[in-house]
């Protein structure tokens, strides 16, 4: 398996990671479509790299334009190698009235960004969400797809000190 | 009664019996995203340890979520003893004691007991006398957070599946079709269009293959009862999918969920192998020479995607923009064949319309909104849940008699329903019912049922901003009054919040608004002036302190300069590609 991490990851093997998973892929699924291709992509790499968008086309029939197409429409892709963390912020109207706000605002400053965006040496990324779906324990954040509820500005930037450095 | 389904049902019995077995404690855990949100999972792990360190003889399950989200981690505890109790909040630290005091002991009255289910306990109230559990009337969520929605059989147990086993052995698709219309099941996916309606335009579509799709887009922040059906009990949409496939002579059934939400995903796919296993989904569903086969499809990061055309490409793997209208999806749907689109809450309530009779349901409800909201309360609200009542409730009785009213001693403001197309509505209508041409008389929509409180130190301008920001993100960019309309709408009311807006700024507001109502293609621009709309008519005290007196009210503008908003892929992310073909 590829090192997502290791992003010296030559173009040759980015082609043969993606025909494997749309190999895989194809067998589980009840049906292939550019999307679903790209999610799976997306699911195992973190990322849809411009080799993947190639094969998808290949693989599914499509023109790379089409590809692209829909892969820059749907948020959740990427389309260069993650940092090794992701944070997710909700600022979705009920955690926005429940004080999302600061805690984005804290998380941003802690991380030196000022909008959405990686660190520059790549340990950890940003990410608006509009509702992590959890609106009931609002405000939510979430590290590493692990959702935490009811935040404070203090909680949450202990949950991103544990994540950066683990005690 | 067909002879696979006794069959299915004696063993659902036997594994009933077995949890009730006095021998066992049944600890179950509501570990939904709710939950798992405030770390459900170690309370999980932790009653697993205790109990077996005390060698008591238990199964721990992990649950939906019983909607009382306040109360969350919650425990529900069965034991010969004390039969059944609701506990909560649980945590991590609380499980040693609540181990020794309630399963070893059999002392309830301790700090965090919620209520009792069955036995009369001094000291602790009966749930159906418990605020906020008392006044619901679930159907949909009848099985939510009581299953295991991992086992099908526990499902099957608590007259799961019945329902199908009578139409395919005693009702002709038609009788079930009828029990439907009579039944006055409205779509509750935010039309409110009459479900018994929208199958019959599909049964005379041409076969074989036709779709029942159901949606789970679920993009309205301050929802999350599709997802928590879902979670809790997929049989009860799997189920619901198999009549409305029996009822219009469709093949096929596909669950749409946004990627990502894995909870959701993993139950249903998960409840759809153990159907097929089981014989209820498949060839021969049952024994009989009914076939309906049903599988999840994905979808990205769209909100648009969960309108009926758009989910329909997305289906297909494309972007999620919607089709312009005729041909309705009945005659030209997914993949070219005729489909019929339902949202989750609908297809939860019908095995218990098709088991219990149109009629019954028909009884439950006020004027022609029949039947229950499933409403998620959140924001400012101290009952913060997923709660299932009748129809005809006023807001203030579920405010007040659901939510618990407003924390911290504040007075309501208003409130936002609906998700972001739904718009704000002034706590003075409070009196209004719960009921969808009522809500919509007053001008807010009931929607997917979610409503968001806020209280006194909320500016509405500051709420309408974030809600016409979501909806500038998520247009889909296919028809142009709602594609620069929503954008400009932005521009100028991120210039009011900052206080320089102008008194011409409004009427502007309100021309762009009559143009994208009049001029878009779907249901996102047609509405996507709601938001100001409302908010203009119900605060415009408001927008008028901001121009005049350049200042924010409550101060929740002047506190940060701007809100986020979210980006799409600008030309930096795709600067590596270096293929001048790929660039195009
Ligand atoms: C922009 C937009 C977003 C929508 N999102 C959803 C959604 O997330 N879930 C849903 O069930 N319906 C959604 N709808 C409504 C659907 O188009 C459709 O009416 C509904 O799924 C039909 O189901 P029902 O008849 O059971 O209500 C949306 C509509 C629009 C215009
Ligand atoms: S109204 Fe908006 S969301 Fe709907 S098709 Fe037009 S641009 Fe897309
Ligand atoms: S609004 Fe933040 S989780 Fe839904």
């Amino acid at each position: 398996m590829i090192d997502i991490n290791n992003k010296g990851n030559s173009s040759s093997d980015l082609r043969e990671v993606t025909r494997a998973l749309l190999q895989e892929h194809e067998n589980v699924a009840p049906r292939t479509t550019v999307l679903s291709c790209l999610l799976e992509v997306q699911e195992n790499l973190h990322y849809v790299p411009e080799e993947a968008i190639v094969e998808v086309a290949k693989y599914t029939g499509h023109s790379i334009n089409d590809v692209w197409g829909v892969a820059s429409f749907y948020t959740n892709f990427r389309f260069t190698p993650p940092p090794q963390h992701m944070v997710e912020v909700c600022w979705g109207p009920t955690c926005h009235l429940l004080g999302a706000m600061d805690v984005l605002v804290a998380i941003q400053s802690k991380l030196g960004l000022e909008g959405e965006g990686d660190v520059p040496d790549g340990v950890i990324g940003l990410k608006y969400n509009t509702c992590l779906g959890a609106c009931s324990q609002g405000p939510v954040i979430s590290v590493d797809e692990k959702i935490t509820g009811a935040v404070t500005v203090e909680t949450a930037l202990s949950v991103l000190e544990e994540t950066l450095n683990p005690s | 009664m067909t002879e696979a389904y006794k069959n299915l049902r004696s063993r659902a019995d036997e594994i009933w019996a077995d949890l009730h077995d006095p021998e066992t404690v049944w600890v179950r855990i509501g570990t939904t995203i709710c939950g798992r949100s405030i770390n459900a999972l170690g309370v999980v792990e932790t009653f697993r340890a205790e109990l077996a360190r005390r060698g008591i003889k238990s199964v721990v399950s992990e649950v939906g979520c019983l909607g009382l989200c306040y109360a969350e981690p919650l425990v529900d505890i069965r034991t010969a003893g004390v039969g059944r109790v609701l506990l909560g909040p649980v945590d991590v630290d609380a499980v040693s004691g609540v181990v020794d005091n309630v399963i070893v002991n059999g002392n309830v009255n301790v700090p965090n007991v919620i209520g009792s289910f069955e036995k009369t306990i001094e000291g602790v109230p009966m749930m159906s006398e418990v605020p906020g559990w008392s006044n619901q009337h679930r159907i949909a969520l009848r099985n939510v957070g009581q299953i295991d929605p991992g086992d099908s059989f526990q499902y099957i147990a608590n007259e799961g599946y019945a329902a199908l086993d009578v139409a395919l052995s005693e009702k002709t698709p038609e009788e079930v079709l009828t029990e439907v219309r009579s039944s006055g099941l409205r779509g509750r996916g935010g039309a409110f269009f009459s479900t018994g309606t929208k199958w019959g335009f599909l049964v005379p579509s041409p076969g074989p293959e036709k779709y029942i799709l159901c949606n789970c887009e679920e993009g309205d922040p301050g929802a999350y009862n599709d997802k928590g059906i879902l979670e809790g009990d997929p049989n009860t949409v799997i189920e619901g999918l198999l009549l409305a496939g029996f009822a219009t002579g469709a093949s096929n059934g596909i669950i749409f969920i946004r990627h990502g939400h894995d909870g959701p995903i993993s139950r249903t796919k998960e409840a759809i192998r153990q159907a097929y296993e089981l014989g209820l989904v498949g060839k021969n569903i049952l024994g009989t020479d009914y076939s309906f086969d049903i599988e999840v499809s994905l979808v990205g990061e769209s909100y648009v995607s969960g309108e009926e055309t758009a989910l329909m490409e997305a289906v297909e793997g494309k972007t999620a923009r919607p089709r312009s209208r005729p041909p309705f999806p009945a005659a030209v749907g997914v993949w070219g064949k005729p489909s019929n689109i339902n949202n989750v809450k609908t297809l939860s309530y019908v095995p218990e319309i098709v088991r219990r009779g149109g009629e019954w349901f028909n009884d439950i409800g006020v004027n022609l909104s029949k039947g229950t909201a499933i409403l998620c309360l959140s924001g400012h609200i101290n009952r913060r849940g997923m709660y299932e009542v009748e129809l005809g409730m006023t807001l203030q009785e579920v405010m007040d008699e659901i939510g618990g009213g407003v924390p911290g001693g504040r007075q309501i403001k208003m409130l936002q329903t609906g998700g972001p197309l739904g718009g704000l509505l002034s706590a003075d209508k409070m009196d209004t019912v719960l009921d969808f041409e009522a809500m919509r008389a007053a001008g807010a929509i009931l929607g997917s049922g979610g409503i968001i409180y806020g209280d006194d130190s909320t500016c509405a301008v500051d709420l309408t901003r974030l809600l016409i920001a979501f909806c500038q993100f998520e247009s889909c960019g296919k028809c142009f009054p709602c594609r620069l309309g929503m954008t400009h709408l932005l521009d100028m009311i991120e210039r009011i919040r900052g206080g320089e807006g102008q008194q011409e700024d409004l009427d502007l507001m309100r021309r762009y608004g009559e143009s994208m109502q009049a001029g878009s293609l779907c249901g996102h621009g047609q509405l996507g002036f709601n938001p100001v709309q409302s908010a203009f008519r119900d605060f415009m005290g408001d927008f008028l302190v901001h121009i005049n007196e350049n200042r924010c009210p409550t101060g929740s503008c002047s506190q940060y300069a701007a809100n986020p908003m979210r980006t799409r892929p600008g030309p930096e992310a795709t600067a590596f590609i270096t293929d001048p073909y790929l660039r195009n």
